[in-house]
């Protein structure tokens, strides 16, 4: 499950393809525009196909395969070109890059393109540190910021050093460590339904922890981890609030708040 | 043959103990501390990352090379223990054990049977069938013994009594325990369950034990413990009967070294225990000390199932060190009771469902956020997240065409859910009816619902953006 350390990255590509995710669709765009606008300045055009929907993961986690198995075979087929698929979320990338070869593990011919599919996918902040190399310029005062990883970034994905590595290169910015930073933050797609007490108490936790730091806001590279302590936070009227890892590195650097 | 708990929870009462255990600030500081405790002294046991990855390679393919060759290394042990004056015992369920436990110690008109640390013999319910009997059956580990006194079950399977305070056992000694007064000085708690335990050795004719690893090529059993209960049960008494599950059997003695190691620092972050008793049979003629007579009871008891299919299979490599709970952030959230199965968290969700049935436990699967911490620290590297998604989906569906049916196979399946799912799919497989969809949701997020099942309970309502990126993103394409 854990492939930190282990992967081999490509030269810098000319384009990419990005998988907005259904969450940052609905819920989050400006993450996802804010995701492209980092890319495009690093000159990297960015391809988005209009025909994606989903990666299949809820369905999966679930225990409904077929129905993910039909949600990510609708996807394979939307990046023909060897161009690499940048996720903005560890969850969804994880998904595609350790289960969809499984997913399809009884037909050779989709077994292939899924395999050769996820040698392409990178989450989003590691494809900054480890392919396009961004050099940022923070363009903003003082700021001090918490991190949530989430679990599908660090132990599946082996990311979680890459969002780190990008706000370190903002030199006003102070990253605090917060209490049981490797915790789950409860979230668990449909298992903060199902179990929504358990949730609750994990979720709590993870608002207490990060705001025991003093600071000013949270960041977090996949949205579903983001929304759930946001609207936690809502709910106990709290103006504390997390960003999308994108959009923090977007505004400090320069970037306005929405579209360009 | 449904050899289900006496105090088993249904599926249905899991979320109310897991309710009321998360409202318990008492009980959530109490393990939390513990868990964070334990994380710490593992932690300072494998300074190297890289160091712990082979070692955890070497157990793993221990573990799988073991399991390949269950049935014959079975026999061999059976074998061995047999010229070794062990008399070997199979017991499909946990009533069949019991009763080949009970008909031993009925033989020698036993009333008082002192045990040593065994999950197996929770598994079983043992107590209850020697309690049956009229026979005694004294837990003698210390964490054991509190939580037998109180009428209680564990609550972790290393450190039994963990969800107890220090005062609450200061309590429960001073009613329970005859001429005991209140202390709270942890040496003198030991001290007078010690004195307890120590006239009970002597007296007792029959002592049991679980086994660590069963060594095939040797007829040997491994047991490890901190306490010296094990060793006093194992060598005291006229008769000592071991109880342990099937997948326990290792080939060589050799395999032996790599597992104990992990064993101990995964579990209380010990480099090693402060003893290892290895029990290659009975008193010999001429020896002074060690039982007479000797007993080994090999207890499937739903783990045949797991064996017969090849992934669920790695459930079984298990070594039962407990790092996959004292990792979990669910386990640290709602204890060891609310799962209502003898064996709790991350390791109890995808064993008991072969011991007790997807009817009585499908829940306990969906119990996890998928985080991932139990796979990362398992000493074998058992894929616990992997296997709790698997169990999912067989509790949602029938048994595949040419796969034997699970116990409960299909036990979640509902009209509804499924109707849910296909309907997602059928959205989500369908780009223009999504695009459309992702429109209305926007243009209309007003109508968003303010109540959302589960999601509502202490959060706000999800709320669709103004525009979808789908819709962003077109725009600019158009410019």
């Amino acid at each position: 499950m854990n492939t930190t350390g282990s992967r081999h990255y490509p030269d810098k590509p000319a384009k990419v393809y990005l998988f907005g995710t259904c969450l940052i669709d609905m819920f989050c765009p400006e993450a996802g525009m804010n995701a492209v606008h980092l890319l495009e300045r690093e000159g990297i055009e960015v391809l988005f196909p209009a025909d994606q929907t989903c990666c299949g993961q809820p369905a999966h986690s679930s225990g409904f395969p077929e129905q993910a198995r039909a949600v990510a075979l609708a996807q394979l087929q939307l990046f023909p070109e060897p161009w690499p698929v940048i996720v903005p979320s560890g969850s969804c990338a994880g998904t595609m890059r350790h289960h969809y070869p499984e997913m399809f593990a009884d037909d050779a011919r989709l077994h292939a393109q899924a395999s050769a599919l996820a040698e392409r996918v990178f989450e989003l902040s590691e494809f900054l540190v480890q392919v396009a190399r961004v050099s940022l310029t923070d363009r903003g005062g003082p700021a001090r910021v918490a991190l949530h990883t989430s679990c599908a970034a660090r132990r599946e994905m082996g990311t979680h050093e890459h969002g780190r590595e990008l706000l370190a290169q903002l030199a006003a910015v102070e990253v605090v460590i917060h209490e049981h930073e490797s915790e789950c933050c409860g979230f668990g797609g449909t298992f903060s339904l199902k179990h929504p007490a358990i949730s609750s108490a994990m979720a709590g936790d993870k608002v207490d922890a990060l705001k025991e730091t003093g600071a000013e806001t949270f960041l977090s590279a996949d949205c579903g981890c983001m929304l759930s302590l946001n609207h936690t936070l809502q709910k106990r009227r709290d103006g504390f609030q997390g960003q999308h890892l994108a959009t923090f590195l977007w505004q400090r650097t320069g970037g306005e708040g929405g579209q360009r | 043959m449904n050899s289900q708990p006496l105090d088993f929870v249904p599926a249905s009462e899991f979320k109310q103990r897991a309710a009321d255990a998360v409202a318990d600030d008492h009980l959530r500081k109490s393990f939390r501390g513990a868990m964070d405790f334990l994380i710490g002294k593992r932690a300072a046991q494998f300074p190297d990352a890289a160091a712990l990855e082979s070692q955890r390679s070497l157990a793993e393919h221990i573990r799988k090379y073991s399991l390949a060759r269950l049935p014959e290394l079975l026999e061999q042990l059976e074998r061995k223990l047999t010229d070794n004056g062990v008399q070997v015992h199979w017991a499909e369920t946990g009533e069949e054990a019991c009763a080949i436990i009970v008909g031993i110690a009925q033989r020698h008109s036993t009333k008082l049977m002192v045990k040593g640390k065994s999950m197996v013999s929770e598994e079983v319910e043992l107590n209850h069938a020697m309690a049956d009997a009229g026979i005694d059956a004294l837990e003698s580990d210390m964490g054991e013994y509190i939580v037998q006194l109180d009428g209680e079950k564990p609550s972790h399977i290393i450190m039994p009594a963990i969800h107890k305070t220090k005062q609450q056992i200061a309590r429960l000694f001073a009613d329970k325990v005859p001429g005991a007064g209140y202390t709270e000085s942890v040496d003198e708690l030991i001290g007078i369950g010690r004195a307890v335990l120590r006239e009970k050795f002597m007296s007792a004719e029959v002592g049991l034990s679980g086994v660590n690893f069963a060594v095939a090529e040797t007829g040997t059993l491994c047991l490890v413990e901190n306490e010296g209960n094990g060793r006093m049960c194992t060598t005291v008494p006229e008769v000592h009967i071991a109880i342990t599950g099937i997948e326990k059997v290792v080939d060589k003695l050799d395999h032996v070294p790599p597992l104990f190691g992990l064993l101990t620092r995964s579990a209380t972050g010990q480099a090693i225990t402060t003893y290892f008793n290895m029990i290659s049979g009975p008193r010999k003629p001429g020896e002074k000390d060690g039982p007479g007579e000797m007993h080994l009871v090999l207890v499937d008891n739903g783990r045949t199932q797991a064996y017969s299919d090849e992934q669920l299979r790695s459930t079984l490599q298990c070594i039962r060190c407990g790092a996959c709970m004292n990792h979990c952030p669910v386990y640290t959230r709602i204890g060891g009771h609310a799962y209502g199965t003898t064996y709790p968290g991350p390791i109890g969700e995808i064993i008991s469902p072969h011991m007790l049935g997807l009817n009585a436990t499908h829940v306990l699967p969906t119990a996890s956020s998928l985080c991932g911490a139990c796979g990362e620290v398992c000493p074998v590297r058992i894929p616990i997240p992997e296997l709790l998604v698997r169990l999912r989906e067989e509790a949602q569906h029938d048994a595949r065409p040419g796969h034997a049916p699970l116990r409960g196979q299909g036990a979640a399946k509902s009209r509804l859910v499924d109707a849910v799912w296909s309907g997602w799919a059928a959205l989500y497989t369908r780009p223009a009816l999504y695009r459309a969809f992702g429109w209305l949701a926007t243009r209309f997020r007003a109508l968003t619902p303010p109540m959302q099942g589960g999601w509502t309970v202490s959060r706000t309502p999800m709320k669709p953006a103004a525009r979808t990126l789908h819709e962003l993103m077109a725009a600019r394409r158009k410019r």
